[in-house]
Order: structure tokens, then C-alpha cells, then sequence
């Protein structure tokens, strides 16, 4: 399978705190790649570098390349908003805009000057549809989306970022704030988006990691510890360390 | 008595102590405002809202004064509205944060504290005598309107400060612009803070008398005005060229005035409270 995302010799600093340290990673395409690790190890600031989301932190600094199909997304001619177009987030908090539901799936579309009501209505019932969304808020496209419950507005969520149709979805804890049922059916859709999309994806649940992706990745303390399929990490891990925090002897 | 005790007593002593500070200053608004009513509540009449300034008392309106102030309301309103609230994003949104940008933030709060009257003069060199306007609307607009400038953009700031973080990361995440973020995301969101600011900083306006007579608004004003360029007058110069007779009866007319100003002043904080309430539950993050 081919190589979609490439990380290289990646340090990254906020200020003097070294937050990640050389890495070296390549993504397959068409999988889920899952981070792993104890809190504060730099999971969230690693995903990030892929959308170019660290940007607005005054004292992030880095260092070395991030290749996306290539080419160093931090080469300066590289325009972010069109970079974002093809690689979508999704957060560990739902955070739909105070908008109706139809406006969010909408926005992304809207921004990039699509007009046509048509053209809108048919994409976001596709996302929502994708985002196993659709038969819940059907009837009801013109509701504030914050009324919707956890659970659906990160539903809503992930819709919105299927709707600008990227290849690649990176994913922070998405579904640490919602309930089993609505975990499951995020799992579920997860397994489903592998088809078309690239995932990456955070989780503190070794369970989730297990079930959903088919590699993964331990850090620890900025360092990468160890990166390989799915089944290898967690049935035989190379490493001690792993082995533990996988374990839930430490983490 | 023990230790406890005595905190007890100290509670008690300060609970009333500050309702009589609290009373103090209702006795003496509820005070006023009855001996306006008392006075001015008879003297309105659809006469008095309609007719021009009169030497009799019995005869005088406050037409020209109230269209006067509707005139300076909508133009302050026009002036000031894209002023502060494109100061207030750009601050809050786009400068870097340095020492310049810094300097400006102090200097905008100390301007709020600026005596108006240092407004009226500024406003006389500059947009009467050097802009050439003329102890116009236009001029007076002007004047109102940099007096209130900084109500509106700290108001402004403060309602996009209360925009999560996490709606512009989203909005980010998904390709938007920062142009884009904050125009269709940031100010929708903040919409009902910032009015609630412009309405407040324009009811402020509405009673500034010293700046407009620095600038030579005029005390005695026989047509309403046509356009921006004419001389006009406001309520409160009326009230204040009538409080300074010696009749009675122009004490009662001011107590009138006075009336309708009041009046024009609680509709918009009303209408401020009423826009507050409603986006806020509305935008419950
Ligand atoms: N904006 C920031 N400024 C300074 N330091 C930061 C910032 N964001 C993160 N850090 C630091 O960088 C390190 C990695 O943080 P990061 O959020 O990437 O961890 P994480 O692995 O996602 O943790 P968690 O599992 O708790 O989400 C932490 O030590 C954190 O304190
Ligand atoms: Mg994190």
C-alpha cells in the first residue's frame, strides 16, 4: 500500500519544552492509524502538525518535514486553507458552530464559494448520510445543531468535514466525550470511512485502538516509541514500555 | 462574645451597611425623577412634541430639538458603528501582540475616561473649523461619534473575546480564511454582545450636551433640519436653554423635555437588555 503521509526528523518546541522529538513516521493509505500514549506525550500537538493546526500557537517552533503526497506542507508556498481542504479534523470536544445543522455541514462548501442550493442540499445529505447522521435530523436540517446531543453533534462534526470531501481525517480523542452507544457508532463509522478516506486518529482507549485501527503508533514523552500493525503492537509488542502502558501498568 | 460571634456581628453591620449605600442612591434617582414627573408630566401634548421653539412658554415645542437628536442618533450611528467595530476586530482579532498594540489597548481605555468637553474642542479645530463642516449634523455626528468610539470597541472586543476557541479552530480546520472565520463565524456569534455595546454607547450619545455647544450647536433653532449640513439642536440643549430662564414655565417644559428624553434613553437600554437576553440563550456553549 502506498505512503500518503510522511513525517521527518519532526522536533517540535513550545518555547523551550521540547514537545516532540525526531520523528519519523509514514502513513499507508486507505487505514487507520491509531496514536497511543500517556497524557501530555504529544499525540495532540503531532496531529496538529499534519493540518498545520499548531500555526496558531505563539511559541511553537519546528523543525524538519511534514510530506503530504510529496511535498513539505511547510514549504512556504504552501497555501493552508487548500492544504485543509484535504485533510479535515475532527475534535475530541464536539464543537459545532451556534449555526442550524444544515449550515454546518454546509459551511465548508460555502466558504469555498459553492452557491447552488442543489448542489448544497445533495452534499449535505451525502455527509450526513456518510456520517450515519441523516435519518436522525432529516426532518429537522433547520435546527440549531447545539440542540442536538453530544453524540450527534460529533456526528454532525464528522459530517462537516466529510462534506469538503478531503482524502484525509485526522482525528483528537473524537470520541472521549460521548457515551458507549454513541462510541460505537462513531467506531463504526470510523471502520466504514477507512473505504475512501486515510484516518488518523488519538484514543486513550486501548480497547478503540485495537477494534478500529490497523496500525499503531506508542508514544511516550515526545519520543515514538514503537509503530507497526495493530495486531503486532498489542499481541507482541517490541518493547517494554509498551507492553506496559498497553497493559495498564503504567500511563 | 467569641471570635465567631463578633465575624457574625461584622456580617450583619456590612449587610446594612450596604443596603443604606444601595438606598442612598435609589432614594435619590426615585427623588428626581418624581419631582420631573410632578413638574413635566402635565406639559406633554401632541403641541408640545410638535411645535417650534417659542419666546412664550406656554406656545414652545421640542420638535426641532427631538428630530434634531434622531438626526445626530442615525449619524453617530452610521459613523461609528463600522469605526469600532472594525477597530475592536482588528485588535482582538488580527494585531499581533506587541508593545504598539499593547500602548493602544491602555490608550483606548483611557480615551473612555476622556472629559467630553476636550471632545467638543477637539472636534471644533478639526471637524468645524478645518474639515470645513460648519456647526453642522455632520460635525456634531462626528464629534458624538469619537466620544463613544471607545464603548464600542472595547464592547466589541469583549464579545468576540467570548467566542470559544474551538469555534475558530473548527472553522479553520475546515479551510476557512481568517477573513472567513471571523466574518461568518466570530461575528454572528458575538452579534448580541456588540449591539448591546452600540446601543449603550448611542444612548450615551443621546444626552451629551457640552461637546455639541462647544462645537456651536445652536440654543434656539426655528426649522427642523433637511440634511446632514444643516444647523441643528439637540434635547438636551433644549432642556439646558430652558432650565436657564428665569420663568417658571420653561422649568416646567424642560421638566418635559426631560420626560421625553429619559424616555428615549430607557427604550434603547430595553431594546439593549431585550437583544442581550435573546442571543445569549440562543448561543448556550
Ligand atoms: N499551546 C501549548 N503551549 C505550551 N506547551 C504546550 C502547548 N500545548 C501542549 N503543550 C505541551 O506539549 C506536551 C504535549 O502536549 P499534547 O497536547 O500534544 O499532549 P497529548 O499527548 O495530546 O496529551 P493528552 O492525551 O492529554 O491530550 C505537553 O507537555 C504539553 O504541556
Ligand atoms: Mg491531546
Amino acid at each position: 500500500m502506498e505512503n500518503v503521509l510522511e513525517a521527518k526528523n519532526v522536533n517540535v518546541f513550545y518555547g523551550d519544552f521540547q514537545a516532540l522529538k525526531n520523528i519519523n513516521m509514514k502513513f499507508k493509505k486507505n487505514a487507520v492509524t491509531a496514536l497511543i500514549g500517556p497524557s501530555g506525550c504529544g499525540k495532540s500537538t503531532y496531529l496538529r502538525l499534519f493540518n498545520r493546526m499548531n500555526d496558531y500557537i505563539d511559541s511553537f517552533n519546528m523543525q524538519g518535514d511534514i510530506m503530504v503526497e510529496n511535498k513539505n506542507i511547510y514549504n512556504k508556498e504552501i497555501v493552508v486553507e487548500e492544504l485543509r481542504k484535504k485533510i479535515g479534523m475532527v475534535f475530541q470536544k464536539p464543537n459545532p458552530f451556534p449555526k442550524s445543522i444544515f449550515e454546518n455541514v454546509a459551511y465548508g462548501l460555502k466558504i469555498q464559494g459553492v452557491t447552488n442550493k442543489a448542489v448544497l442540499k445533495n452534499a449535505v445529505r451525502k455527509a450526513l448520510q456518510q456520517a450515519a447522521l441523516w435519518d436522525e435530523v432529516k426532518l429537522d436540517l433547520d435546527k440549531s445543531a447545539l440542540a442536538l446531543s453530544g453524540g450527534q453533534q460529533q456526528r454532525l462534526c464528522i459530517a462537516r468535514t466529510l462534506a469538503v470531501e478531503p482524502s484525509i481525517i485526522l482525528m483528537d480523542e473524537p470520541t472521549s466525550a460521548l457515551d458507549p452507544i454513541a462510541t460505537a457508532k462513531v467506531e463504526e463509522l470510523i471502520r466504514e470511512l477507512k473505504q475512501k478516506y486515510t484516518i488518523i486518529i488519538v484514543t486513550h482507549n486501548m480497547q478503540q485502538a485495537s477494534r478500529i485501527s490497523d496500525y499503531t503508533a506508542f508514544f511516550y514523552m515526545g519520543d515514538m516509541i514503537e509503530y507497526n500493525k495493530t495486531d503486532t503492537i498489542f499481541r507482541n509488542p517490541q518493547y517494554e514500555r509498551t507492553q506496559n502502558y498497553i497493559t495498564g501498568r503504567f500511563g | 462574645m467569641n471570635n465567631s460571634q463578633i465575624n457574625r456581628l461584622k456580617d450583619k453591620t456590612f449587610n446594612y451597611f450596604g443596603i443604606f449605600c444601595t438606598l442612598i442612591g435609589l432614594v435619590i434617582l426615585a427623588f428626581f425623577i418624581g419631582s420631573i414627573f410632578y413638574d413635566g408630566l402635565r406639559r406633554i401634548d401632541w403641541d408640545f412634541l410638535t411645535s417650534l421653539p417659542s419666546r412664550k412658554a406656554e406656545k414652545a415645542g421640542i420638535l426641532t430639538a427631538w428630530v434634531g437628536s434622531i438626526w445626530i442618533v442615525i449619524f453617530t450611528f452610521i459613523i461609528v458603528v463600522p469605526l469600532g467595530i472594525s477597530a475592536g476586530i482588528y485588535l482582538e482579532e488580527y494585531a499581533k501582540k506587541s508593545r504598539l498594540s499593547s500602548l493602544i489597548e491602555v490608550n483606548i481605555s483611557n480615551l473612555a475616561g476622556v472629559p467630553s468637553i476636550i471632545y467638543g474642542l477637539l472636534s471644533l479645530e478639526i471637524f468645524v473649523r478645518l474639515f470645513g463642516m460648519g456647526n453642522s449634523i455632520l460635525a456634531g455626528s462626528c464629534t458624538l461619534a469619537l466620544l463613544v468610539l471607545p464603548i464600542v470597541i472595547v464592547a466589541t472586543r469583549e464579545a468576540l473575546k467570548a467566542v470559544p476557541h474551538s469555534i475558530r479552530a473548527a472553522s479553520y480546520a475546515l479551510g476557512a480564511s481568517k477573513w472567513q472565520t471571523v466574518w461568518e463565524q466570530v461575528l454572528p456569534a458575538s452579534f448580541g454582545g456588540i449591539l448591546t455595546g452600540v446601543i449603550l454607547a448611542i444612548s450615551r450619545a443621546v444626552g451629551e450636551t457640552a461637546p455639541l455647544i462647544v462645537i456651536g450647536a445652536l440654543l434656539y433653532v426655528p426649522f427642523t433640519p433637511s440634511s446632514p449640513m444643516d444647523e441643528f439642536t439637540v434635547l438636551p440643549i433644549q432642556i439646558f436653554n430652558w432650565i436657564s430662564r428665569p420663568q417658571h414655565e420653561f422649568t416646567i417644559n424642560a421638566a418635559a423635555a426631560i420626560i421625553i428624553l429619559l424616555l428615549i434613553t430607557f427604550i434603547m437600554n430595553g431594546v439593549a437588555v431585550y437583544f442581550r437576553n435573546k442571543w445569549q440563550k440562543k448561543i448556550n456553549w
